[in-house]
């Protein structure tokens, strides 16, 4: 645990490649948030994820890495059972969150979900006005908030957007670049207050300048939340996360269906300088994929 | 050295002048065809229009909107109809909407869309929308036989044949409006935590307010321009006063119309022809009013 504490106070300034904190020397699972263990997921009859062990550590960030049709947001989507909604979607195994499996009988999806909250690959605001948006969130989970007004500036202001909106809050959120308007979903998400925060591409419709910006951000929300980020950009990972994931797409021997499969979890430095798999050395280093 | 990949003088074929495809003969008669079904359609239509325009337009004054129906066509008016049909379309509103609009939401947001039942259920709906509109008029006189209503010509009667008329196109209209709204806008509320419930609610439904009244009005008024249903409940009377509640007897502009042009009577013919231009004219405000709500509301996603 010492290790632990050393670890939490290093200052992330200097990032030339990697997140400073991948150098130094994580425990190798501790501190766990949210995790899955045998976890596959179905679509009807076809399984799209098979037998996935993962962990997420508090205050970490997690890269989802992988080819198309790999399977991460899949599983991404399983973690805040936001796949129940999707017809014929099912999930065997368990999905840990403080302890809970959050598939359990009498866990309630919606507090599931308010407590692990979702950034989408689209920047996807509601019709309504910035303030509305994020203060959306509070009203329909009957948050007791003090002050509203308090809870959409500090929201803003975490998902360094206030200074540019603080003028046009009653603003259409759709007059937003998009840029803005990912930050102002991320924003939305903060305000509910949840524990993690899944991203699932937050990027992949940005402009690179507007993506550094949120890569920036995702460093200052690690110091509040636990954040798991799908992302088809590999440097993207290496810029951001503590940890890595690598998937593939596997096809079993006896039918020849495709599913995704975990080839190796570790810290991102390894994942990218020292990989165990020959796959993740050939898709990291653009063999494939 | 060789200019290895640029175009040599031989590769460079000049656009070819004078042809036009869109000058051959077949596109030309393809195109003279789709003219002529055009002017026939708007021929009729004007035609239609001028008729009456040249008929009831000398008779179209305020009495027709304040003086009630006279044996002489000199001192008749359609005041009680007018009446009638606002209470009629009111009611139909009143009755179809709620209904309507649930219908729908239950349909497209938390049926399950595999059930046999569901599915059974949804292409009823559609097939409820081609019954021709005399058929409501019966099953609406079978229902207030049941009830056993001795009168059927009143407002409530009319307005539930109309309203079964026009249900399916409502509930139609809405799943459309429903159906527009992006899957992004629901998962967005549900991953903050939302209820399903508070999702339609709050987001959903709001968002699809323009099309849900843009086919609520255009169903109403094809109700307005019905007369069949309303013949089979007997709304073809004489009435002389004020229509003033649901139970009230009631007759309505289309079946006014039809009234006064079976007279003898020429007077009574120009009547009818004015009676249509004011129907006309309030079914135009109709459609506008819809066109208008449908193009200030676009939703751009």
């Amino acid at each position: 645990m010492s290790d632990m504490t050393t670890q939490s106070s290093s200052s992330p300034e200097p990032r030339p490649h990697f997140h400073a904190a991948n150098h130094g020397n994580l425990p190798p699972v501790s501190n766990q948030l949210l995790g899955c263990e045998d976890l596959d997921v179905y679509y009807g009859a076809f399984r799209a994820v098979t037998e996935v062990d993962l962990e997420f550590n508090r205050n970490e960030i997690t890269a989802l890495i992988g080819p198309s049709g790999c399977g991460k947001s899949t599983l991404l989507r399983s973690l805040n059972r936001m796949n129940d909604l999707i017809d014929g979607a099912r999930v065997e195994g368990t999905v840990n969150f403080m302890g809970q499996n959050i598939y359990a009988k009498g866990v309630d999806p919606i507090e599931v979900r308010r407590r692990i909250g979702m950034v989408f690959q689209k920047p996807n605001p509601f019709p309504k006005s910035i303030y509305d948006n994020i203060a959306y969130g509070p009203r329909v989970t009957g948050m007791s908030v003090s002050s509203m007004d308090d809870l959409v500036e500090e929201s803003l202001t975490k998902a360094a957007l206030w200074s540019e909106v603080k003028d046009k809050l009653k603003a259409p959120a759709f007059g937003l670049s998009g840029g803005q308007q990912q930050r102002m979903c991320i924003a939305r998400t903060i305000a509910v207050k949840p524990e993690v925060i899944l991203m699932d591409e937050p990027c992949s419709a940005l402009d690179p300048i507007a993506t550094m910006r949120i890569e920036d951000l995702m460093h200052e929300l690690r110091e509040d939340f636990t954040i798991v980020i799908v992302t088809h950009n590999m440097q993207q990972a290496a810029r951001v996360a503590d940890r890595t994931a690598f998937f593939t797409a596997h096809a079993e021997e006896t039918t020849g269906n495709r599913t995704g499969v975990l080839v190796e979890f570790d810290r991102t430095a390894e994942i990218f300088e020292n990989p165990k798999d020959k796959r993740t050395e050939d898709y990291i280093s653009g063999r494939f994929g | 050295m060789k200019a290895d990949n640029r175009t040599s003088e031989s590769d460079i074929r000049p656009l070819k002048l004078g042809g036009n495809a869109e000058r051959a003969p077949r596109p030309l008669i393809f195109l003279g065809l789709l003219w002529l079904s055009l002017l026939v359609a708007f021929s009729v239509l004007v035609t239609l229009l001028v008729t009456i325009l040249v008929e009831g337009l000398p008779v179209l004054s305020s009495d027709l909107v304040t003086e009630y129906p006279s044996s002489r066509p000199e001192e008749a008016g359609a005041r009680p109809a007018i009446l009638g049909s606002v209470w009629v379309i009111i009611t139909t509103a009143v009755l179809t909407l709620p209904l309507g609009i649930a219908a729908a939401v239950h349909l497209e947001e938390f049926a399950d869309k595999h059930n046999w039942l569901n599915r059974l259920i949804e292409l009823n709906v559609q097939n409820l929308a081609a019954v021709p509109s005399i058929i409501y008029g019966l099953l609406a006189l079978g229902f207030l036989a049941m009830l056993q209503v001795d009168n059927k010509n009143i407002v409530i009667g009319g307005a539930l044949a109309l309203s079964l008329l026009i249900l399916p196109v409502v509930i139609m209209a809405t799943r459309e409006g429903l159906r527009a709204v992006p899957r992004e806008i629901r998962d967005a509320s549900l991953a903050l935590g939302a209820t399903p419930w508070q999702t339609v609610w709050r987001q959903v439904l709001p968002a699809s307010v323009p099309s849900i009244a843009t086919g609520s009005i255009l169903a109403l008024s094809r109700a307005l321009g019905e007369a069949a249903p309303l013949l089979v409940l007997g709304a073809l009377v004489y009435i002389t006063f004020d229509p003033n509640g649901l139970l009230s007897g009631y007759t309505t502009l289309p079946i006014q119309i039809f009234n006064w042009t079976g007279r003898p009577q020429e007077g009574f013919h120009q009547l009818a022809a004015a009676t249509s231009v004011l129907l006309l004219i309030v079914l135009l405000l109709m459609n506008a009013l819809a066109i208008y709500i449908r193009n200030a509301y676009q939703k751009r996603w």
